[in-house]
C-alpha cells in the first residue's frame, strides 16, 4: 500500500484529532453550561471521526500500527495538521472563529470526499457530513451574534478573524500526497475548494457586520509537520499517559 | 450570561408520541434555546422533534391551593378507569 494514501488519510485525520483536543480543552471551562456541552459536543464528533480515519490508516499501515499508536505515539513533526487547529482558545470569540474557518472548509473537503473510490473515505466522509453540517450552523451563528452583537463582542470577533486568517490559506494548499491521491481518485482537490470557502466565508462575515482581512502573506507548515510553537503544548498533554504508562489501558 | 433568560425544553421521543418535558436551560432567544437544547438533551438519541417555551410565559397552580385543587378527585374511585382490561397491544396508556 503506497505510503501516499496513508499519509493523506493522516493529513485529514490529524485535523480532526488535534481541533478536537483543542476543544476538549473547554470542558468544565465553558462560557456557559449550554455552550460547555456543546463544544464538548463538537470535540467528541471529531475525536469519533478521527478514530475511523485512524482505525484505516492503521490496517493499510499493517505491523504494529493501532489507532492509539498513531493518535498517541508519534511526533511533532510526524502530525500533518493545519496550523489553524492548533491555535490556542484566546477566547470564545477565538473558538468560534477557528471553528467556522475550519467548519466550512471540512464540510466542503467531505462533500467532495464521500465521491472517492475508496470505499472506506468514501463511507467515513457520508457519515461525518451531518456532524459537520451542525458544527458550522453552531459556529456560524454564534458569529453572527457576537459580530453583530455589542462593541465589544463585535471587537473580539473583528480580532479573532483577523489573528486567525493567516492561518487560512494553508487549508488549500495541495502536498505531493494530495496530488499524488487526487490523479488516482481518492482525494479531493482542496485548491479547487478555495473559492467557495471564501464566498461563503465573505458572505456570513458581511451579514455579522465584520470585514474579510485583506492580507498577503500566509503562514503554512503544519501539513508538512512544522507546526507553531502551540503543538508541542497539545502533545505533551495528550500524550502524556500512554508516554509515562506506556501500553496503560482502561 | 446570568442574565439569559429560562426556556423549559420538550422533547417528543418518537412519532406518535407527546412531546414531554424533560428540563430547562439559559438562552438568549428561541434559535439559541433549540440549539442549545439539542445539545444538551438529545445527545444520546431521545428524540425526534424538540419544542422549547419561555419559562415566563408558563402559569402554574399554586402549591399552597393543592388541598382544594387536587385531593377532591381522590376519594371519587368511579371516575378512575380501572376496570377496562387493557389489550397488551396497546402501549403508551
Amino acid at each position: 500500500m503506497s505510503n501516499s494514501k496513508i499519509n493523506y488519510i493522516l493529513g485529514i485525520a490529524d485535523n480532526a484529532l488535534i481541533l478536537g483536543q483543542r476543544l476538549s480543552e473547554l470542558c468544565g471551562h465553558g462560557p456557559s453550561l449550554e455552550t460547555d456541552i456543546a463544544t464538548t459536543n463538537i470535540a467528541l464528533d471529531l475525536l469519533g471521526q478521527t478514530r475511523s480515519y485512524y482505525q484505516y490508516a492503521a490496517e493499510l499501515q499493517g505491523g504494529e500500527a493501532t489507532e492509539d499508536t498513531l493518535a498517541f505515539l508519534r511526533k511533532e513533526r510526524e502530525y500533518k495538521n493545519v496550523l489553524l487547529v492548533e491555535q490556542p482558545n484566546t477566547d470564545f470569540g477565538y473558538v468560534m472563529a477557528r471553528q467556522y474557518l475550519f467548519d466550512v472548509f471540512h464540510l466542503l473537503l467531505l462533500e467532495q470526499l464521500q465521491n472517492s473510490n475508496d470505499e472506506v473515505l468514501a463511507a467515513i466522509a457520508k457519515k461525518s457530513i451531518k456532524e459537520v453540517s451542525y458544527h458550522k450552523r453552531f459556529s456560524g451563528d454564534w458569529i453572527k451574534r457576537l459580530g453583530d452583537g455589542t462593541e465589544e463582542s463585535h471587537n473580539r470577533m473583528q480580532e479573532a478573524f483577523d489573528n486567525l486568517w493567516t492561518f487560512t490559506n494553508e487549508l488549500f494548499l495541495m502536498t505531493a500526497d494530495d496530488t499524488a491521491m487526487v490523479e488516482a481518485g481518492v482525494g479531493v482537490d482542496v485548491a479547487a475548494l478555495k473559492a467557495a470557502w471564501t464566498q461563503e466565508i465573505t458572505a456570513l462575515l458581511t451579514e455579522a457586520t465584520l470585514t474579510v482581512p485583506d492580507l498577503k502573506y500566509f503562514l503554512k507548515g503544519g501539513k508538512e509537520g512544522i507546526h507553531s510553537e502551540h503543538m508541542g503544548f497539545i502533545l505533551t498533554e495528550m500524550q502524556y499517559m500512554q508516554r509515562t504508562y506506556p501500553n496503560m489501558t482502561w | 450570561m446570568n442574565n439569559w433568560p429560562l426556556w423549559e425544553v420538550f422533547i417528543r421521543s418518537k412519532n406518535g408520541l407527546e412531546h414531554r418535558h424533560c428540563g430547562s436551560l439559559h438562552a438568549t432567544d428561541a434559535t439559541m434555546a433549540l440549539e442549545n437544547a439539542r445539545d444538551v438533551y438529545t445527545r444520546r438519541g431521545e428524540g425526534v422533534s424538540i419544542w422549547v417555551v419561555p419559562s415566563s410565559q408558563i402559569t402554574a397552580s399554586n402549591p399552597e391551593h393543592n388541598g382544594e385543587t387536587f385531593e377532591p378527585a381522590l376519594d371519587k374511585v368511579y371516575r378512575h378507569p380501572t376496570f377496562y382490561e387493557l389489550p397488551d397491544e396497546l402501549k403508551h396508556m
